[in-house]
């Protein structure tokens, strides 16, 4: 075997794809987990996947599908890579078809698309509710046919916990916790991939997401100097079904399927909603967003969802809560089509949204920023240079990132069923460009020397043994409740100066609290409580660099949003107006001081945050965005 | 999607009752079950009597807590207080109870165990709908790790066993569409793709066990899946072959209850009996070159 080493952590949609391109090349992968990977957080995605196959005859373009993710990121993404993955995304399906996923069918047996958030045509092709463990599973069995073949070695149940720095500053592999055993070993590699998903788990228990979904992994190599970008721009969901535990995701599908979100018009109404007439109803995204009604973009629908509860007092029941309602739907479609969704309600809520409309709000979902990565550009095309090695490169040579974990793709605001396509996209970006680097790789990483591994070894032991033997009265539950509870109130769907600098000096508490830890098991074997408590650190350092990036940045710019920086459309005006030039041209006053990416650097005082330019060479940033 | 009522359920446990063909069927009336709809909770603390482990080779031993829970909580839910403060029926503080979960929502499959004697995910167990104390124990069938955390790793040995995946060239991007496949053809394999490996069908199936070959029915309805599958259909015999020999169809003892325990209602016994058939035809094909 001429093949390299390459570490690839994590098994979600962007890592295993990044597994199976590496190992196609030739190159031996040790994939690390958290758990066995087919348990990967994309086994939630329920919508879809986008990709333009115009199957309905509506003129779909891939240049249309270009406009809308750029535009629906209020223009925060680098337009090379948006284009590529554009491009790519039929390639894409037709892969995952190859591999067999069961995506659903029209009655000729060709694939059936869907309508999704911030979109006029049909574009996203999806397997019932489920799309995401579709996806996942077809790469997990392509995964587990190279382990046969032992291409790939998987480590399930390992936490990574820190790489490992030459004295170049190259990345040179990991070093890993085993979670049964507690053993921290260092691992070589040529070269790492990081694909450890995205931080839903800063805002607990207001998510979607699962409960590994930390982004510890990204706040350790940012804490080793990786630069890490946009990260106060975080997706929450409008339609999240409400829960104690967690908020379960109510797919945007719902609403592409012809789902309507309203609350009654009287504040406080005690009646069963269908007992309530139609003319007695608000439906707010359609009186508001005309257009596009319920499928405005999800920032666009959480924000306007926090408006009806929050400022109108129209909540249901007067609480945080507004009806998502498929009532007036053909049921048999419904089951056809959202089949997994309507489970999930029936199990957790007890209620079958085909007889009483679902109780949804916004919860924390998609962090669009993520660990800064590279990219080329090819000068011919305007999109990615296939192959380059800067392709999905971090800071730190020889570590790369893909999946939630970086930021590139979606901007201010991720389109509904991008992020399947971007996760797998940028899994086989990555290892393409994997590839390239280990070409022009001189020295294996078989010739360092043992100085550094043994060295990180030691360090993470020293942090292991301060944590277990920490004996003070805080608990990492408890401190995780309350950065969770911090976080959504304070870093959340509408925020305000003040509020997000109280918060980032509570966080700088938070972070001392860890001083007067005491863990409470002592069991050296599958200690979970050790893992969580050194996850929940390393998420409060990096919701610090959440809301010192929040605070920053003064504006009003997709998913970031502060009221106290809001410049509307004015209202009843349209392009050519006066009234409305006057208003694009202070948008794009503020967009030369703000169309700009938030980057944050380590610092042991608290993270530094700057700009940089974002790549706009193939759609000028003319048009507000303007759902009306 | 009925809501089971696992309380009326018999409690039929691995630990005190082996189970064989002749025992009651494991959670025999879940299809009758009709969805129970949702009511207030009488009692506002949960008690949990959980068997516990400390690594796979101390004894385990029991104990009990009480703890508050609210309406629509489940057993994941009510685990998770728990670990924050774990402190015994008796007063004693004692370690955190180790547990899997991921999503909370019933699609990863990492929280399955036994709860008052049935295998089902944790997260979907909704706390007004089991009868108390509620009893915990880990998925049997599997090597334990530390209380209720088990190791399912033959669940993905025995996929590699019974080439569970489509033979592609490569993953690279292609420009032309996949065969087109009915709407009848993709409903059916819907089904089994929907398969999470959460292992309740192992831990209910009086045919599988840590000694035996047995793939077990979550593997051999995979075979089903990939066996009508456009393009894996090409590797059909082949894997028919992988479940023709020891550990394969012939293992099944026809008990049912795998089909009845699916938290994902996936037809496994339909599959098994297609995949019956096919081996049949497979033979007789071996035997006179077909």
């Amino acid at each position: 075997m001429n093949g390299r080493n390459v570490i690839v952590v994590g098994g979600g949609l962007g890592g295993l794809l990044a597994t199976l391109r590496i190992a196609s090349a030739g190159h031996q992968v040790q994939l690390f987990s958290l758990f066995e990977v087919m348990r990967s957080h994309s086994v939630c995605a329920q919508g879809g996947i986008n990709a333009v196959l115009d199957t309905k005859g509506e003129g779909d373009s891939v240049a249309q599908h270009i406009r809308d993710t750029i535009k629906g990121g209020s223009y925060l993404a680098n337009q090379p890579p948006v284009k590529s993955l554009c491009e790519e995304a039929p390639g894409l399906i037709h892969t995952f078809e190859r591999m067999g996923v069961a995506f659903s069918r029209t009655p000729e047996g060709t694939l059936d698309q869907r309508l999704f958030g911030g979109v006029r045509n049909r574009r996203t092709c999806f397997a019932g509710a489920s799309t995401g463990q579709q996806l996942l599973y077809s790469l997990d069995q392509q995964v587990r046919r190279l382990e046969s073949e032992k291409q790939v070695e998987k480590h399930e149940w390992w936490e990574f916990l820190a790489i490992v720095k030459d004295a170049n500053g190259h990345c040179r592999g990991i070093v890993a916790m085993n979670l049964r055993s507690l053993e921290v070993r260092a691992f070589r590699a040529d070269v790492v991939v990081l694909a450890t998903g995205g931080f839903g788990q800063i805002y607990s228990p207001k998510t979607t997401c699962s409960t590994n979904s930390t982004g510890a992994a990204a706040s350790r190599v940012f804490q080793q100097g990786a630069r890490f970008a946009n990260a106060e721009f975080f997706q929450f969901h409008p339609t999240a079904m409400i829960g104690d535990d967690k908020t379960r995701l109510m797919s945007e599908a719902a609403r592409g399927e012809g789902g309507r979100v309203w609350v009654p018009r009287q504040a406080q109404d005690r009646r069963e909603p269908l007992a309530i007439p139609e003319s007695e109803r608000f439906y707010f995204l359609e009186e508001w967003y005309p257009a596009y009604g319920n499928t405005v973009p999800r920032d666009l629908a959480s924000r306007a969802i926090w408006k009806v509860t929050r400022e109108l007092g129209l909540g249901v029941g007067g609480h945080d809560q507004v009806y998502l309602d498929l009532t007036h739907l053909d049921p048999q479609q419904v089951e056809t089509r959202l089949g997994a969704i309507l489970s999930i309600y029936r199990k957790f809520a007890g209620v079958d949204p085909l007889s009483s409309p679902m109780m949804i709000f916004p919860a924390a979902h998609y962090s669009m920023g993520g660990l800064w990565v590279d990219f080329e550009k090819d000068p011919h095309s305007g999109g990615l240079l296939a192959g380059s090695p800067r392709n999905h490169a971090t800071s730190i040579p020889g570590l790369y990132a893909c999946g939630e974990c970086d930021y590139a793709y979606h901007g201010a605001n991720r389109l509904g069923a991008n992020s399947l396509l971007s996760a797998s996209f940028s899994g086989r970006v990555a290892g393409e460009a994997v590839v390239a680097y280990l070409g022009g790789l001189e020295h294996s990483v078989e010739d360092d020397s043992h100085a550094a591994f043994d060295s990180e070894i030691r360090y993470q032991n020293q942090i292991n043994h301060h944590f277990i033997h920490a004996n003070g009265e805080e608990n990492p539950y408890d401190l995780h409740q309350r950065l969770g509870a911090l976080m959504t109130d304070a870093v959340g769907v509408v925020r305000d100066n003040t509020q997000l600098n109280e918060a980032f000096a509570e966080l700088v508490e938070l972070e001392q609290s860890f001083a007067r830890l005491k863990l409470g098991e002592a069991n050296p074997w599958a200690n979970h409580t050790l893992a969580y408590a050194r996850q929940v650190f390393d998420m409060v350092k990096l919701a610090q660099v959440v809301t010192a990036s929040a605070h920053a940045r003064d504006e009003c710019r997709g998913a970031h949003h502060k009221p106290a920086f809001e410049d509307p459309p004015p209202a009843h005006s349209s392009p050519g107006d006066p009234a409305f030039e006057e208003f694009r041209a202070r948008w794009k006053e503020n967009n030369d001081q703000w169309l700009k990416t938030t980057i944050a650097d380590y610092h042991p005082d608290g993270p530094r945050v700057g700009y940089e330019p974002v790549d706009t060479s193939l759609i000028a940033p003319e048009e507000p965005r303007d759902y009306r | 999607m009925s809501t089971s009522d696992a309380s009326e359920l018999s409690n039929l446990s691995p630990a005190n009752a082996p189970m064989d063909e002749s025992d009651t069927p494991l959670g025999a009336d879940i299809e009758q079950a009709a969805p129970t709809p949702p009511r207030s909770l009488d009692a506002e603390v949960v008690e949990l009597k959980i068997r516990r482990q400390d690594d796979p080779f101390s004894p385990p031993y029991w104990q009990s807590f009480e703890l508050p829970c609210f309406e629509r909580d489940n057993v994941v839910a009510v685990l998770r207080r728990l670990r924050a403060n774990p402190i015994t029926i008796d007063g004693e503080r004692v370690d955190p109870v180790v547990f899997d979960h991921n999503c909370m929502e019933e699609v990863c499959g990492a929280c399955a165990m036994m709860i008052n004697g049935q295998p089902r995910p944790a997260c979907s167990a909704l706390i007004e709908e089991l009868k108390q104390p509620i009893v915990l124990e880990p998925l049997p069938k599997f090597p334990l790790v530390r209380d209720l955390l088990v190791d399912r790793d033959r669940m993905s040995e025995h996929l590699k066993h019974v080439q569970a995946w489509v033979r592609i060239d490569g993953a690279w991007p292609v420009k032309e569409s996949g065969p087109r496949v009915s709407q009848k053809q993709w409903a059916k394999d819907y089904l089994f793709s929907r398969c999470m490996s959460c292992g309740c069908c192992l831990a209910a199936c009086p045919q599988y066990d840590e000694g035996q070959d047995f793939v077990g029915p979550a593997a051999l309805a995979q075979v089903r899946l990939m066996n009508s599958q456009p393009t894996g259909r090409f590797d059909r015999s082949e894997r028919l072959h992988r479940i023709m020999g020891q550990g394969g169809l012939s293992d099944c003892g026809n008990a049912q209850n795998c089909v009845r325990v699916c938290p994902k209602e996936i037809p496994l016994t339909t599959a098994i009996g297609e995949l019956g058939r096919a081996t049949t035809i497979q033979a007789l094909k071996d035997l006179f070159g077909g």
